[in-house]
This record gives C-alpha cells, sequence and structure tokens, in this order.
C-alpha cells in the first residue's frame, strides 16, 4: 500500500463501519422489521403451472372471507405498453416487468403470481389464497435452452419475433435476440493457427442467495401519496417501477431504503412493492409483505444457464490467434438474459487478433432471469477459462504462462470495443505467479487451477450533500442502500477531503425525496461513482470554509490553506493568524452566511475495469465425488482500496458464490416444469465447514479518474471461481468437467468413464 | 379457538405473552414482542438467521412453537451485549469487518456466543462445523471465522463473567 506515502490518513485504514454497532446487535431495521398502523399482511397467489393459459380467476369467495381487505389480479394494474426501461440493472421493458409482477393471459413459469390478497392477519391471508379459484388451460411447456430455441418449442410469447436477423422472421420464436460482433478476420485466424481445439460447456441457474427475502411495507394515502419501505437495490429504482406500474407520478411515490439484506443484482427489480402498493391504495390500509424461500426460489430471478462453444486457435509458442464463442443464455419467461455483457466479457482478459462472437437470449419456463454479480460473465468465463486451460495442457504450457502471452494490457483494443487504459490483469498474474500458493507442493489426488475474470464496472449518476454540522461534525448524505460497508467508504473519502476524524462524520442513506437522483448499488458503481459525488461536495465544502476564514480573518479567500481541518493563513503576506479549525468556523456560520452545505449530482465516467487471476486448490474423494476446496487465493486489481477490510470482503464473498456455482447449485425441475428444490436445504449454498479461508491478495493500479483511485471490486471475484474449480479438478485427476454444477454424482459418473490419471489407492 | 398463555424469561427478565398454537417462537419474537433481530430467512431451519438459545442450546427459533418457551430461558441477539458494553463476538465481528449486508449476523453471533460459552478453545474447525447451520451469503465465512476464533482468545483472557 503507498497510501502512507501519498499522505493519505483515513483512507487505505480500516475503521469499524457507521452502521456496525445496530447491526450487531440485531437493531437494523431491514425490509420486514417495519409496520405501521393498521397494517395488513399481503399475500401471492403462484401458478403450479410452468406454462398455462389463465381462462379465468374467481376472487369472489376469497374477498368475502371475513378480514379480507383487498384481493388483485391483472385486471388491477394499467396495461402497460411495451417500452424498454433503463431504472435498473441490465436489460428491462416495463410492460414484460408489469407481467411479470402479475400474469395476465397466461402464466409463463411455476411460481409465477396470478393474484394477490391483503388481510388483517397473515393466518386469514393465506386462507383467502386458498378460496382464489383459478381456471388454467395447461399449455405444453420448456426449460431447457436448446430445447427452448428447436423450431418445434412451445412458443412463450405470440408476439416475440427474434431480432438481429436478416430477413426479419415471420413467424414467433423464444430466440428474444441473436447478436454478434467481431474483430479482425476470423477466418485468417483459422490459417494462421496451429493448434485448433473447440469444446462446449454449459451452466445451471443460480440464484442469488441473499438471505432476507424480499420485504416491503406500503403505504397510499387517500390523497394518492405513497410511501414504501423496502429492502432493494436501489430506492429510485423501486420509484420509478412502480411510479410506471401504478400509472402514477413519481412525486407521489416517497420510497426509503431499508437495510438490505444481500441482493447481488436479485435487487435490482421489484416484485412485491406495485402489488402492495395496488392492494393498498384498494383497502385504504398500509399493506406489508414478505415473501417465503420458497417463493424466492419459485418466484423471483436466478441468473441465466447457458451453453457456452468455445474455439480457439494458437501457434506452437501459445499466442492464440483466433477465437471464436457462442453463447446461448436462459433469460427466463421474458426476455433479457446477460448475453450481451456475456459476449463482451469472454475474452476480454486477451489481446487477440481475430475474434468472433455470437449470443442468444432465449426465453423459457422459468423465473425471468435477473441480475447477479457481474450478470453473463461467469457463464462465458466458465467456457473460457476452462478452454485456455485445455489448450495450455494440448500446447504444454503452464496455463498462467499462457495467460501471460496472450494478456491484455494498457492499448489492448477489445472485441468489443473500447481501448483498455490503467488496466492492471499483468500484475494480478505477476502477483498470483510470486506468491507462496502457486508453488507449494500437493497431495495425492490433489490439484491446483488458476482462472481469471473480467468486469466492466460501471459509473453513473450519483447524488450526495455534505453539511457541516453546528459542533463541527459532519453530516453525509446519499442514496445507494448499503450492501456491504459503503457507508464507511464515503464517510472515509468525505474526512479524508475534510481533513477530520472518521468518527467526526456520519453517513446516512437517504429516501427518495431526501436526495438527488442515484441510481442504483450495482454494476460495482458505488465507491466509484457515489464516492465520487460525496469527495466533490466535501471539496465544495472546503472551499467554503476557506471562504468563511478568509471572512473571519478579513483576507482574501485564496490566501488561505486547508490542511489537516484546518484553515491557515497561505503564507506571511496572509497575515499573522492562529489557525481556525472546522468546529471554529462552524460554530461561527450564522455570522459568515448561514449554515455550510454542499450538494453535489453527477454522471461519473471512466470507471476502471477489474480484472482478477484466481487459484485454487482441490481434492477429490475418487470414491464418492466431492471437491473439496483446500486453498483459495484470489488476487484482484482494485485500483485503491478504500476500507481494505470491505475490499477483502467482496473479494472473499464473491469466491464462495462462485464455488457453490462451480460444485452444487443447480434448478432441480421435474417433467411438468416444476421446480423441486426450492429451499436451502435441497439448493446446496456453501456454508461455513465446506469452505477455506480465502486469501484476498489486493494489486492497486490506481483509476486516475477518481479522486482517490478506486475500481469497483465487487463483481469480478465472482467470475473466475467455477474455471478455476474446474481447471483444479482436472489438474487432480485428469477428468475434464465442462458442465456445471461439478457434484459429486456427476463428477462420480465422470470418473467412471474416464481413465483417472492418479489411481485411487 | 383460545390463545395460549405462556410465562417465560427473555434475555434475563421476565415475559408473557398469549400466543396462537401454530405460532413459532420466531413469529413472537418478531410480530408479538416487537424483538425483531431475530431473522427469517427460511421458516426451515436451514439458514440459522432466527438462532436463539434456550437453556443453553442453540435452536432455529423458527422450527420452535411458541408455548415451547413456557418456563425456559431464552435468549436473542437483543440479550447478548450487557447495557452497553458489546459482547467480544460483537465487538470481534465490527473489528473483523465479519459483516456485509448485516441480516445473518444476529443469527452468527448468537451461535457464536453459545460454541464459546460451551467451548472456550475451539479449532477453527471446530468452529467451522458449530456454524455450518448458520449460511452467509456476502463474506465466504473467512472473516466470520476470524472474527470468532479472536473474540475465543479474548474472552480466554476475561475473568469468567
Amino acid at each position: 500500500m503507498s497510501s502512507a506515502s501519498e499522505g493519505l490518513k483515513v483512507v487505505g485504514t480500516r475503521p469499524i463501519r457507521p452502521d456496525g454497532v445496530e447491526k450487531v446487535i440485531g437493531r437494523a431495521q431491514f425490509g420486514a422489521d417495519t409496520v405501521m398502523p393498521g397494517m395488513l399482511w399481503g399475500k401471492v397467489k403462484r401458478s403450479p403451472h410452468a406454462h398455462a393459459r389463465i381462462k379465468s380467476i374467481d376472487t369472489s369467495k376469497a374477498a368475502a372471507l371475513p378480514g379480507v381487505k383487498a384481493v388483485i389480479t391483472a385486471a388491477d394494474f394499467p396495461n402497460i405498453a411495451s417500452e424498454e426501461a433503463f431504472v435498473g440493472e441490465g436489460p428491462m421493458n416495463f410492460r414484460d416487468l408489469s407481467r411479470n409482477c402479475m400474469a395476465s393471459d397466461k402464466a409463463l413459469y411455476d411460481g409465477h403470481a396470478v393474484a394477490a390478497v391483503a388481510a388483517t392477519s397473515s393466518a386469514i391471508a393465506d386462507e383467502a389464497l386458498d378460496l382464489i379459484e383459478v381456471e388454467y388451460e395447461v399449455l405444453p411447456h420448456v426449460i431447457d435452452v436448446e430445447e427452448a430455441m428447436a423450431d418445434n418449442a412451445p412458443v412463450l410469447h405470440d408476439d416475440l419475433f427474434t431480432q438481429g436477423v436478416e430477413p426479419k422472421p415471420t413467424k414467433p420464436s423464444n430466440v428474444a435476440k441473436k447478436i454478434g460482433f467481431a474483430k479482425g478476420n476470423i477466418d485468417e485466424g483459422w490459417k494462421e493457427a496451429e493448434v485448433t481445439i473447440e469444446r462446449r460447456y454449459t451452466t445451471q441457474p443460480v440464484h442469488q442467495g441473499y438471505i432476507e427475502p424480499h420485504a416491503c411495507v406500503v403505504s397510499v394515502a387517500p390523497d394518492g401519496q405513497c410511501t414504501i419501505w423496502s429492502s432493494s437495490q436501489g430506492q429510485f429504482m423501486v420509484r420509478a417501477y412502480c411510479a410506471k406500474l401504478l400509472g402514477t407520478d413519481i412525486a407521489n411515490i416517497r420510497a426509503m431504503a431499508a437495510e438490505i439484506g444481500g441482493g447481488f443484482g436479485g435487487k435490482t427489480l421489484v416484485y412485491l412493492e406495485p402489488l402492495a402498493l395496488a392492494m393498498a391504495k384498494k383497502s385504504g390500509r398500509p399493506v406489508k409483505m414478505v415473501m417465503s424461500r420458497e417463493e424466492v426460489f419459485r418466484g423471483t430471478g436466478p441468473t441465466s444457464g447457458g451453453v457456452i462453444e468455445v474455439k480457439l486457435g494458437a501457434k506452437k509458442d501459445g499466442r492464440i490467434v483466433a477465437a471464436e464463442l457462442v453463447l446461448k443464455y436462459q433469460a427466463g419467461a421474458f426476455p433479457g438474459s446477460p448475453v450481451g455483457p456475456g459476449c463482451m466479457c469472454g475474452f476480454a482478459m486477451y489481446d487477440l487478433p481475430h475474434v468472433k462472437i455470437t449470443g442468444y437470449d432465449v426465453v423459457s419456463n422459468r423465473p425471468k432471469v435477473a441480475a447477479y454479480r457481474a450478470p453473463g460473465a461467469p457463464i462465458s468465463s466458465f467456457g473460457v477459462e476452462s478452454c485456455v486451460d485445455e489448450l495450455a495442457r494440448e500446447l504444454k504450457i503452464d496455463p498462467l504462462k499462457l495467460r501471460e502471452i496472450n494478456a491484455a494490457k494498457d492499448g489492448t483494443k477489445t472485441a468489443h470495443g473500447p481501448t483498455f487504459a490503467n488496466v492492471g490483469y499483468v500484475q494480478t498474474l505477476e502477483a498470483a505467479k510470486n506468491h507462496p500458493h502457486f508453488n507449494t507442493p500437493l497431495g495425492p489426488n490433489q490439484g491446483r487451477g488458476i482462472a481469471s475474470g473480467f468486469w466492466f464496472n460501471i459509473g453513473g449518476e450519483s447524488s450526495a450533500s455534505c453539511f457541516v454540522n453546528e459542533d463541527g461534525t459532519v453530516s453525509i448524505v446519499e442514496g445507494n442502500p448499503d450492501i456491504g460497508g459503503s457507508r464507511a467508504g464515503m464517510a472515509m473519502m468525505a474526512a479524508e477531503t475534510l481533513g477530520i476524524a472518521y468518527e467526526r462524520v456520519r453517513p446516512i442513506v437517504a429516501d427518495t425525496a431526501s436526495v438527488g437522483y442515484t441510481f442504483l448499488t450495482g454494476g460495482s458503481r458505488v465507491t466509484f461513482a457515489t464516492g465520487m459525488a460525496v469527495t466533490q461536495a466535501a471539496q465544495k465544502v472546503v472551499v467554503e470554509l476557506k471562504k468563511r476564514a478568509a471572512m473571519i480573518w478579513d483576507i482574501s479567500p485564496e490566501a488561505v490553506d486547508w490542511r489537516d481541518g484546518m484553515a491557515y493563513p497561505a503564507g506571511q503576506n496572509a497575515g499573522n493568524f492562529d489557525p481556525l479549525s472546522l468546529a471554529d468556523i462552524a460554530v461561527k456560520a450564522g455570522r459568515t452566511g448561514g449554515p455550510i452545505t454542499a450538494e453535489v449530482s453527477l454522471n461519473a465516467q471512466g470507471a476502471g475495469p477489474g480484472f482478477a487471476t484466481h487459484i485454487c486448490d482441490v481434492e477429490v474423494d475418487p470414491e464418492t465425488g466431492h471437491v473439496k476446496v483446500l486453498r483459495y487465493t484470489a488476487v484482484q486489481d482494485v485500483g485503491r482500496a478504500i476500507h481494505p477490510s470491505y475490499v477483502e470482503g467482496q473479494i472473499q464473498g464473491g469466491v464462495a458464490q462462485g464455488v457453490g456455482w462451480a460444485l452444487n447449485e443447480e434448478y432441480v425441475y421435474d417433467k411438468n416444469g416444476r421446480l423441486d428444490n426450492p429451499g436451502f436445504l435441497d439448493y446446496r449454498m456453501p456454508v461455513c465447514s465446506d469452505m477455506p479461508m480465502i486469501e484476498a491478495v489486493m494489486v492497486e493500479v490506481p483509476n486516475p479518474r477518481h479522486p482517490f483511485g478506486a475500481k469497483g471490486v465487487g463483481e469480478v471475484p465472482i467470475v473466475p471461481p467455477m474455471a478455476a474449480v474446474a481447471n483444479a479438478i482436472a489438474d487432480a485427476v485428469g477428468t475434464r468437467m465442462r458442465h456445471l454444477p461439478m457434484s459429486p454424482p456427476k463428477l462420480r459418473a465422470a470418473l467412471d468413464s474416464e481413465p483417472m490419471k492418479v489411481a485411487a489407492e | 379457538m383460545s390463545k395460549h398463555h405462556v410465562t417465560t424469561t427473555i434475555n434475563g427478565e421476565p415475559a408473557e405473552y398469549l400466543c396462537e398454537a401454530q405460532q413459532t417462537m420466531l413469529d413472537v419474537l418478531r410480530d408479538e414482542l416487537g424483538l425483531t433481530g431475530s431473522k427469517e430467512g427460511c421458516s426451515s431451519g436451514d439458514c440459522g438467521a432466527c438462532t436463539i438459545i434456550v437453556d443453553g442450546n442453540i435452536t432455529c427459533s423458527c422450527l420452535m412453537l411458541a408455548v415451547e418457551a413456557e418456563g425456559r430461558a431464552v435468549t436473542t441477539i437483543e440479550g447478548v451485549a450487557d447495557g452497553d458494553t458489546l459482547h467480544p463476538v460483537q465487538q470481534k465481528f465490527l473489528e473483523h469487518a465479519a459483516l456485509q449486508c448485516g441480516f445473518c449476523t444476529p443469527g452468527f453471533i448468537v451461535a457464536a456466543k453459545a460454541l464459546l460459552d460451551s467451548n472456550p478453545n475451539p479449532t477453527e474447525e471446530e468452529a467451522r462445523y458449530w456454524l455450518a447451520g448458520n449460511l452467509c451469503r456476502c463474506t465466504g465465512y473467512d472473516k466470520i471465522l476470524r472474527a470468532v476464533m479472536d473474540a475465543a482468545e479474548v474472552m480466554r483472557a476475561q475473568p469468567a463473567r
């Protein structure tokens, strides 16, 4: 760390987060923790069918049950025109979102909402759900992505015609979109190649797995003023979607950010809030809705599963001269898989002359996918990074060396367009190679895999205010739900800028009426973009503080210096005055022009992309097919770690999610298209005893566009693990696993069908 | 059907409440008593976010009927700190940044306290298996383990409370 040499006093240290104490004593208010007077309990009736026409819904018996105050169906929502929305993360269409929140003519997946009730107790609401009579005409369904692409597949949407193909199709299809781009001339590339390798990989949809189910409490006053208290990754996102889906003005909605119990992208859209609002309006009472875990699995978006076809052509010296990628991503019931970013991230780590990439966005009878940490990238990268490993073995070149030979660096023109600047991929490879882990000997049935990952990171719209309080303490107001310690980062950047102690700055996450528009918490943008807004607000306050000191001393503001939270005369000529602290100036603010505050709203550009290289050691039990992760080291270019503990935490958490994705997590559907494992017992996420310590190694290649050099850190850590684990398994037992999850029965079966490199004793 | 009257002890203080036969302890803590520190993540005993201590044993309060608290002593996250003095596990969670979203944190802290009450000197492996009933999706468990092991060390150095 070079913080000390650059004179940073707060940035780079590890203070306790401002919201920490209330979270360790159980007092933090999450989505389900709020009550309102006269509150009703809302519940959702969900389709038991994967694909069915809704012929009729009779709500009369439910509505007649004593205690039931509102029953709603799609008929209670305005018809929304098809319109692209840009308020959440990833592609979304307002009409699709409305239909996803409440099915209209068809139920498109097991768990699709078809009606909802609000009643005076949770038990009465449950009873009322059973009284709602839905008449379905069950339709043929399709779950698998390639089956959904087939000509004879059941079609989900009669009005969905494949975009991106010429001529425009005349027949509706489950393929929503075909995308593609290229660099160089792929045919030239194949001619130049001396070794060619072509492989097919698959991944399964996986859920973000946040421990807090979706929850909200809403109120609609008789004058139409709505208050929403909910757990989401963006209160402004909730406000925008609800305004559109309910047909009301944005100014009529005030959305509060509850503490959020995990999101990972899964809380970048709405499910319950529009329903609760419609029922609050209908009943005249506040409504609380909380999903069960089963509802979270059946009714909310995982990320896509996909098919990844990779073809690589290389010279014998290891230079990759041609690379082709075909991606087929499941979008769930409505278009909008992250196949676009999947395509762009696939080869972004490498400097390649000839590239061709094609992607398909495919609907099927599954929940509509939602963003999940680096949406799209982990899927394509599992294929690419596994294939690079297979190529390395074919070429008999060390896999890390092969990556060094082909690594993207400053000046590399990517296949998807941008030319890299200030990127740290090579540095992550260097740090991995020099880490003791890389050369530690392995035992029998043990193997080591490495894999790398790329994620864009984004900036975007953020607002922040900085208020100097009467006693010289400072309040920071910003608009991003704190999903992993961002309040600490904001307070640290403000304290650093102002030159005061971290403890004298209190950050708050404000509601939509109390801070300027702020794009949601996602895209690894908060420390970069909102951190920039906070820093600029603090800088404006410093300018004002110097002006006030100048006024007190009756000198020119240019003759005032600001150092370590104090105003000093800039030199001999400025005059001989005792320095004034921020508190000294604050207490006199009323006499020098009034309160000292600043607001900044900006659209941050220039988020530096993130690169990571992971080293994973596993031990395979040949008898059971169980894989134990023995050791894990994750190297990442973080730009500048504002609060290193929370940066490490992002890296470690991403790794654990990736290990679950690699080894266990998947959706299991029965032959009727019903989800068979909608609970944590059968959807097996990693627990404490599954994981080793995860060493996070931070490489710092500063981002010049951020005041302290920060790059986004939250997403790229989930990109490499699946391939790192697969490569380690291949290294351990010589068996290449190309299909996720690499669960014990699947690995056991693969071991049976392939000769093992290391014989079991 | 009439409600059941339950007399119990919660966080060292006498408590009584009325509940339905089918209400869980978690329902009563959260909805009747306003103790919302215990969280509901699954209602099936898989995530541990609702962990409480009942007569010294860690229990998923979502799997316990509220009537079962009759005559027992219940500790929830709200009772782990001693007034305004944090329990060493709480303090170490803060110092090690062992929470990100903080939703699983109450359950982890209660479970870790119960571990250290019964085993003041756990190995890392013992701690990992003890805490395997608590799901965390943010941290990868690394910093949680470090916090618990550090808290154990601090508690061993302290005179018994």
